[in-house]
């Protein structure tokens, strides 16, 4: 409008396809409007903030004794334990606010803009990277309070949650999945909790594996979880990486390779 | 023999001339063919009306010509470009407006705008001072800041409009623009509209207002069941339902049925009488005799309160056509008489289906 006359369709430059930087940039784009959108309502971040000090609480001084002998023996084997479970339940919660974003009209736009497909559900779950950073640090710092002295080092402590985060981030792929193809967003909740609940509890985060029996023991060794668990425990407790770290990477990189491609054609079949 | 005019259309034209090319459109959902055969040819630079009741398929049109639905079968070009195979070219040179607003109510209006200019490719700089600009054209400024819950369902259609306009696409799809607004709401957003087709863009609106078509339009298609069944410039579709009608109205009751049969000794036709206002009705195929009519009235001493040549409403015409009335909400905009029978207004509920989709 103005005074300035649009330029005909003939006249313009176009192309079919949307360049790599480009999705890069559409994605970071969505990021930023995740970050505005948590900013407007705070009150998502209550489940973030609570898990994380209610959980290490309650976990550390009811198993504590009972496992390790006293709570401080305890304080090693369960942050991690209690990082890994609460940061991955934590990412539940993107498939679930993906699910009713993509309800609302806006997102009618988002597919009629010349975007990379991509970038709306890439952008939400990078925002929700800062959901799983606050959790991160509560549990690190809950574990602090209560007299958790991680033998790695500081340095070693943040690789390991950088690494929790980035693979929350691939698991949450996943979740998006479930929000992507349900239909309503209290049965992507049901059905994640169905999924990580076993997932999370039947691993060496919270006891030894030792004290399972046999046919457990070789389902808990098999668990992803248990990997990401050990991985975290050895770079905050030793400051090594071992083989754990290594399959907890691949793991999260094959996430992302099968559930990328197909939550964006789930996304893009729905009308 | 296809392929040749596709080549054909696309060089010869290279969508100069067409915004808007549809042939055969289809959509099926579940058992109900929502969209059934739809052609739809709309010239760069018009405003094209798609005029049909609640459920006709407008809206499930719209989305297939805007890359937002894949049509079943049938074939769609804008500006020559094909909606399925260069749909992210299409999507360069549309804007959508949607029934019900297609901004992000967390945020603000200038959140909006900004996000939606940095997706388009502005810079920071550049995508802040679009949302300022749009805001003001828009009568926004005052509102910017605050989140859009609070925003009126105009202020929430005026955003909508500028989010669409922000790339300045030359063809924007306007769903149902003015319903639910208010008339002074509603003349506001028409004089947008035509400003708009004034800069070059071409729109595509749908309507279930007969008014609102009749106001904007330079060419209309009537859709019913998933099908266009008429399709012209609004006086055309109005000069396919019959001539216009001359509205006598005489001072002294008395003079009733003596101007009658005046009427039809010079006009040579029958007259009809409205029974509760007392105004003579004739339909009129020669405008010239209507002076004779007139000289005939004087020199017989009949004196007249009121005379009137009107063609018929859009209201008539869908009447004709479909066999039933448009079944608008009358919101004051549309023709006198639009509230649909109860019976017809349900049979379109039943085989809508998808609430919101139709």
């Amino acid at each position: 409008m103005r005074s300035a006359t649009i330029q005909p369709a003939a006249e313009r430059k176009l192309k079919n396809y949307t360049s790599f930087t480009q999705t890069l940039r559409h994605s970071l784009t969505m990021a930023y409007r995740g970050l505005l959108k948590i900013r407007r309502t705070p009150e998502q971040l209550f489940d973030v903030t609570l898990q994380p000090i209610l959980f290490t609480l309650m976990f550390t001084y009811i198993f504590g004794g009972a496992i390790s002998g006293n709570v401080a023996n305890y304080l090693p084997v369960i942050i991690p334990g209690i990082l890994v479970q609460t940061v991955i339940t934590t990412s539940i919660v993107t498939g679930v606010q993906l699910r009713e974003d993509m309800d609302k009209g806006v997102f009618d736009r988002f597919k009629s803009l010349p975007i990379a497909r991509i970038a709306p559900l890439a952008g939400a779950l990078l925002a929700d990277t800062i959901r799983y950073t606050i959790a991160t640090v509560l549990t690190f710092v809950m574990g602090y309070i209560m007299g958790y002295r991680p033998a790695g080092g500081i340095e070693h402590v943040i690789l390991a949650g950088i690494i929790v985060i980035g693979c929350s981030w691939a698991i949450s792929w996943i979740f998006a999945f479930f929000g992507v193809i349900a239909r309503t967003a209290s049965s992507v909740q049901g059905i994640s909790m169905i999924v990580l609940f076993p997932l999370t509890f039947l691993s060496n985060a919270f006891v030894p594996v030792e004290t399972m029996p046999n046919w457990l023991q070789w389902f808990v060794k098999l668990n992803p979880i248990s990997h990401l668990v050990t991985a975290v425990r050895d770079l905050a407790n030793s400051g090594t990486a071992g083989w754990d770290l290594a399959i907890s990477l691949i793991g999260a990189a094959v996430i992302v390779l099968i559930f990328a491609p197909i939550t964006v054609r789930a996304y893009m079949r729905r009308t | 023999m296809k392929q040749i005019y596709r080549e054909a259309g696309a060089a010869q034209s290279n969508g100069a001339e067409w915004a808007v090319e549809a042939y055969g459109l289809v959509k099926t959902f579940g058992d109900n063919r929502a969209v059934d055969g739809v052609n739809l040819n709309v010239r760069t630079g018009s405003i094209y009306g798609v005029l049909g009741p609640n459920g006709a398929g407008k809206t499930t049109t719209i989305r297939m010509l805007a890359t937002l639905l894949r049509p079943d079968t049938g074939t769609a070009r804008i500006f020559g470009h094909d909606v399925i195979k260069e749909s992210q070219i299409v999507r360069q040179l549309i804007g959508v407006t949607g029934q019900y607003a297609s901004v992000d109510e967390a945020l603000s209006a200038t959140e909006n705008l900004i996000i939606f200019s940095r997706l388009l490719g502005l810079s920071r700089q550049e995508a802040k001072r679009k949302a300022e600009e749009l805001l003001e054209e828009f009568g926004l400024t005052e509102a910017a800041r605050r989140p859009l819950k609070n925003f009126s369902g105009g202020m929430r259609r005026r955003l909508d409009l500028a989010a669409s306009l922000i790339a300045q696409p030359p063809l924007i799809f306007l769903d149902e623009p003015t319903t639910g607004l208010d008339p002074r709401t509603r003349s506001q957003m028409w004089d947008t509209i035509r400003r708009l087709v004034k800069t070059g863009s071409t729109v595509l609106l749908t309507t279930q207002y007969l008014e609102e078509a009749d106001q904007l339009a330079d060419r209309i298609a009537v859709i019913d069941y998933g099908r266009v069944i008429a399709e012209g410039t609004a006086d055309e579709l109005k000069m396919s339902v019959g001539t216009s009608s001359l509205h006598l109205r005489v001072q002294e009751a008395q003079d009733i049925a003596k101007a009658r049969r005046l009427i039809e000794q010079v006009l040579k036709v029958p007259s009809g009488i409205s029974s509760e206002a007392g105004e003579i009705t004739a339909p009129m195929a020669n405008a010239d005799l209507v002076t004779d009519l007139l000289l005939a009235l004087r020199s017989e001493g009949i004196p007249l309160s009121e005379m009137s040549v009107q063609k018929p409403t859009l209201d008539e015409v869908f009447l004709t056509i479909t066999g039933h009335r448009a079944a608008g909400e009358g919101n004051g905009a549309a023709a006198t008489d639009t509230a649909g029978s109860p019976a017809a207004a349900t049979a379109y509920e039943s085989r809508t289906g998808e609430g919101t989709t139709v």
